[in-house]
């Protein structure tokens, strides 16, 4: 077999893409759900805050696919919109946690020592916490507004970074290119960030995609109870909890649809790392 | 070699937790006391007057120095005081003692319907791989960890109630027709089978079913995936390869050696999932109006019930170390090799 | 095909008569044709050496004689004749009920790596009453004695003690005992032996191998000894088959194969065996490596690649097995030391 000319990146991707549909279906979904978030208000089709008493709570029709909710106002446009509100949520939390986690992790695994050992036992002890309800009480603590949902949903991803990355930084820190930076004179500071680190990034690509789906459940299920989000804001989980009432009563659509499209969204998360996954290291498959 | 005597391995593990007691006592520590802004409104309340939080900060010791408050703290914490709630009046640990077995009866039958369905799933996948258990498994595993509680929880009451009618209504553990059985456990199935009370037992039985369906389904994905993979794994070891030589009946194989060795990845999961499952079951009460822990301090945050929340919070979490304290138990239990340090 | 070995009388007078045997493997990147054509046998207290490098299918060769071939193995071709009582069975066509029954009980194997091929959260002693259980003949009381009676059997001190031990609080060797115990605990008429030494140092080497000896003796058991060890195989064996990624080369008693080899590899793999006399410059490697046995143009012989005496007949005809002594067999066209 001959060589032929280079393969370009769009054909790798293409091929790439064409080995998985089920990745590749997720990518779409992904993409739909940015443009969303990026469009939300001007693809709407009503103004989701403009509510119309003479027809509330619609089932789904032609005019409103998704119904009407209590104040009459359209189900579809609310759950549109609120896709900026619930990704913001869950991406800076999750950056902010990625961030943070690294830098702990890459000292922790790096220097070893104390360092490590005081690093790992505060990860330890926030994970000595049911996660879920030390975000509860942090945002008690801190006061019931939407950036503390962030700054909840943060801390409690940080033990998973840190320990990731600091497991393959463990990994990593003897191996020959680190040795050779380290005799070429480069200082610490250099060798994790310029050296170390970069190696780690695919992995955590992985671990980033596989946490952004529950981090997205986690704000989720904070504004479901009552946190951060505030009435009239459009946002999955108050919908949800808005919606929950009126189950009961047999007005399905109020709570479902924004439930169904929180789920999807999750879902396509877990899908993209799941594929992620199997492109960079199938041996992390469990 | 010998091997170090049961005792001696308990009294290990219980020590090896008090670190994970001493920093959840710490954190929640920082949270009610040192954090920004005044801890005395906090305590005392949106509603209350200057003196009230003047009177509060003098009781709680909050006008002292960081280190004295800790050890005012942790004293008040070994006298069983965790203030008292601004919603209910009482204090939080007896609000929390009469709430805390309808949470544990919940989680309880979550748990045990959610190991009843994982165990034989995951045992089934693995021994018939490619068939269609194999691949429901699998996306089980994925769909699972995607799935929001309270969303299932509210299609499980739309179709089930509404729809359907099979479920009664989610209004909590018993309908008003009903009254409690006595209190022995607190534990209602329990408590109206030792009485001898089947009308109550079935009652309570038949509102506790979607609760804890919705519960065990979000533990479900990872405890069947786990058991699928630790499965494969062990199925494809060399011990089982040497039992087959031997010629031993299948069965024996596959429970006997195999799903005793799987077992040890599945308790070690374990331990996470109760993570999930003591934050989901905050999501669960809130959705089916269950009188639990949960729905007290989903109300407490929403009243600013500063006190309870927090006394939720460390419960909570004391709850979690106990629970993993009895896992890594079991697990010593079931691999005679855990209790060896190395 | 000439397979050797396979004339009426052997069949009549072996205990265990393989013909034609092939077994391949599904895999996602093709199928691997790991034997063909395997046929030898072993007759009653006989002790075969099977010898070869990792990957000519040794060990697949024992697992699929017993049935207990991976998911992703199957058999297309061949008979595994099992002798019993005057009654000839075909193993590969007997239903896994009665396979089970003869599994264990006369037809056994050990396996390398002793310590992790004993379940490692059970007791020794218990693993063995779940062998005698399911096998022998006995009251549920008496379990226990005859277990500690094989403990002793196969020599391990203070057997009381070591009963309720689990494998991680024993050696090597100790495991490699505990199995022996556990595939002789009904006297079986085969043993096969898959790398029996391997990964044990050299002193509880030579202590296993000479304990299967005294046993087999006094058991009168045939042993199939599978390794990679010349040396173990000279020492030990009476009768030894080489072979090379899935084909047996060459079958002959201990003796003549060592001072007169006649297939190219086995005269090589002598040669590359370290031996006292030998430096370590003397020692010859064998060139290349064993093929791919996924591919469909594979030539009639598999050694055609790292052979020096290959010709154009060896690409083209069959492989066939030529009788050049008594009871020595060769597949080569030009085998060593004959004149062509």
């Amino acid at each position: 077999m001959t060589l032929s000319q280079p393969v370009s990146p769009l054909a790798q991707v293409r091929y790439i893409l064409s080995e998985n549909y089920v990745t590749f279906g997720a990518f779409l979904l992904f993409f739909v759900m940015v443009i969303f978030a990026l469009l939300g208000d001007a693809i709407a089709p009503y103004d989701p805050l403009a509510s119309n008493a003479s027809i509330a709570l619609s089932p789904p029709s032609l005019a409103h696919w998704f119904g009407t909710d209590d104040l009459g106002r359209d189900v579809l446009s609310r759950v549109l919109v609120a896709t900026r509100l619930d990704l913001g949520i869950a991406v800076v939390a999750v950056v902010l946690s990625f961030a943070l986690g690294s830098i702990l992790g890459t000292c922790s695994g790096y220097f070893g020592g104390w360092c490590d050992r005081i690093i790992s036992r505060i990860i330890d002890t926030l994970m000595a916490f049911p996660l879920f309800i030390l975000a509860m009480g942090l945002v008690a603590a801190l006061g019931n507004t939407v950036e503390n949902i962030i700054y909840a949903t943060a801390v409690i991803n940080l033990p998973l970074y840190t320990r990731v990355v600091r497991a393959e930084i463990l990994v990593r820190r003897d191996a020959g290119y680190v040795e050779a930076a380290r005799l070429a004179g480069n200082g610490h500071l250099r060798i994790m960030a310029a050296h170390l680190f970069p190696n780690v990034l695919p992995v955590m690509m992985v671990h980033i995609s596989l946490n952004m789906g529950w981090a997205i459940l986690n704000a989720a299920g904070l504004s479901f109870i009552g946190l951060g989000v505030r009435p009239p804001t459009p946002e999955w989980g108050i919908m949800v909890a808005e919606g929950a009432t009126y189950i009961i009563s047999g007005e399905w659509w109020l709570a479902i649809f924004p439930g169904a499209v929180l789920m999807l969204a999750v879902f396509c998360f877990n899908l993209l790392g799941d594929g992620l996954r199997d492109l960079i290291d199938p041996r992390m498959r469990t | 070699m010998s091997r170090p005597s049961t005792l001696s391995i308990v009294i290990r593990r219980i020590i090896g937790a008090l670190p994970s007691i001493l920093g959840v006592i710490i954190v929640t520590f920082v949270l009610t006391r040192a954090l920004p802004g005044d801890p005395a409104a906090y305590f005392a309340g949106p509603a209350a007057s200057q003196e009230a939080i003047d009177q509060i900060r003098e009781t709680l010791g909050l006008n002292r120095s960081l280190p004295e408050q800790f050890i005012i703290y942790v004293g008040e914490l070994l006298r069983g005081d965790l203030g008292n709630s601004l919603t209910t009046g009482q204090t939080v640990v007896s609000d929390l003692l009469t709430r805390l077995p309808a949470s544990l009866e919940l989680t309880l039958a979550g748990l045990v319907f959610s190991l009843t369905l994982a165990l034989p799933l995951g045992i089934l996948a693995a021994t018939r791989p490619g068939s269609w258990i194999d691949h429901g498994v699998r996306v089980l595993a994925t769909a699972g960890v995607s799935l929001p509680t309270f969303f299932t929880g509210l299609l499980l009451i739309y179709v089930f109630y509404f729809l359907l009618g099979v479920a009664p209504a989610p209004l909590g553990r018993l309908a008003i027709l009903y009254s409690p059985p006595d209190q022995l456990t607190g534990l209602f199935l329990v408590d109206s089978l030792l009485t001898g009370d089947l009308e109550t037992f079935r009652a309570a039985l038949g509102q506790l079913m979607l609760p804890a369906i919705t519960l065990g389904l979000f533990a479900l994905a990872p405890l069947a995936r786990v058991t699928r993979a630790a499965m494969l794994s062990v199925l494809s070891s060399d011990f089982i390869r040497t039992a087959r030589a031997s010629g031993l009946a299948p069965h024996t194989i596959l429970f006997g050696y195999a799903f005793r060795n799987a077992l040890l990845p599945v308790v070690t999961t374990l331990g996470v999932v109760f993570s999930f499952l003591l934050g989901a079951n905050v999501l669960v009460e809130k959705v089916f109006a269950w009188p639990g822990i949960g729905s007290y301090a989903v109300s407490a945050l929403i009243a600013s019930d500063y006190a309870a929340v927090q006394g939720f919070v460390l419960t909570m979490a004391l709850l979690y170390v106990v629970l993993n304290l009895l896992i890594d138990l079991l697990y010593t239990v079931i691999d005679p090799r855990a209790g060896v340090e190395s | 095909m000439i397979s050797p070995l396979t004339t009426t009388t052997s069949v009549q007078t072996s205990l265990l008569s393989v013909r034609a045997l092939s077994v391949e493997f599904r895999t996602r990147t093709g199928t691997v044709k790991a034997l063909e054509n395997i046929s030898f046998h072993i007759n009653k207290g006989e002790t075969l050496g099977i010898v070869g490098e990792s990957g000519s299918g040794k060990s697949v060769l024992a697992l699929a004689i017993l049935g207990i071939l991976d998911r992703a193995g199957h058999i297309p071709t061949g008979e595994v004749l099992w002798s019993q009582n005057t009654e000839t069975y075909n193993l590969l066509k007997m239903p896994e009920k009665k396979l089970r029954q003869l599994r264990g009980k006369e037809l056994s194997m050990i396996f390398q790596n002793p310590r992790v091929a004993l379940n490692p959260i059970r007791k020794v002693g218990k693993q063995l009453v779940d062998v005698l259980r399911c096998h022998a003949d006995l009251p549920r009381s008496a379990l226990k004695n005859r277990a500690l009676e094989l403990l002793t059997s196969v020599k391990i001190p203070d057997p009381e003690q070591r009963y309720d031990a689990y494998p991680y609080e024993l050696s090597g060797g100790l495991c490699q005992r505990i199995m022996i115990a556990l595939a002789l605990a009904c006297s079986p008429q085969l043993l096969i032996a898959d790398e029996p030494t391997t990964g044990l140092d050299v002193t509880t080497q030579a202590t296993v191998m000479n304990l299967l000896k005294d046993l087999a003796t006094d058991q009168t058991m045939a042993t199939v000894v599978i390794t990679h060890d010349l040396a173990l195989a000279s020492e030990y064996c009476d009768r030894i088959i080489v072979m090379h990624a899935g084909h047996i080369v060459e079958s002959a008693p201990t003796h003549p194969l060592f001072s007169q080899p006649r297939h190219p590899y086995t005269a090589k793999l002598i040669a590359a065996t370290p031996e006292p006399h030998k430096g370590f410059n003397d020692l010859i490697p064998i060139l290349g490596s064993l093929p791919d046995l996924r591919r469909s143009d594979l030539p009639p012989c598999r050694f055609i690649s790292r052979c020096d005496r290959a010709s154009e007949q060896c690409q083209q005809e069959p492989l066939t097995y030529q009788q050049l002594e008594v009871d020595h067999w060769v597949g080569c066209w030009h085998p060593l030391g004959v004149l062509q």
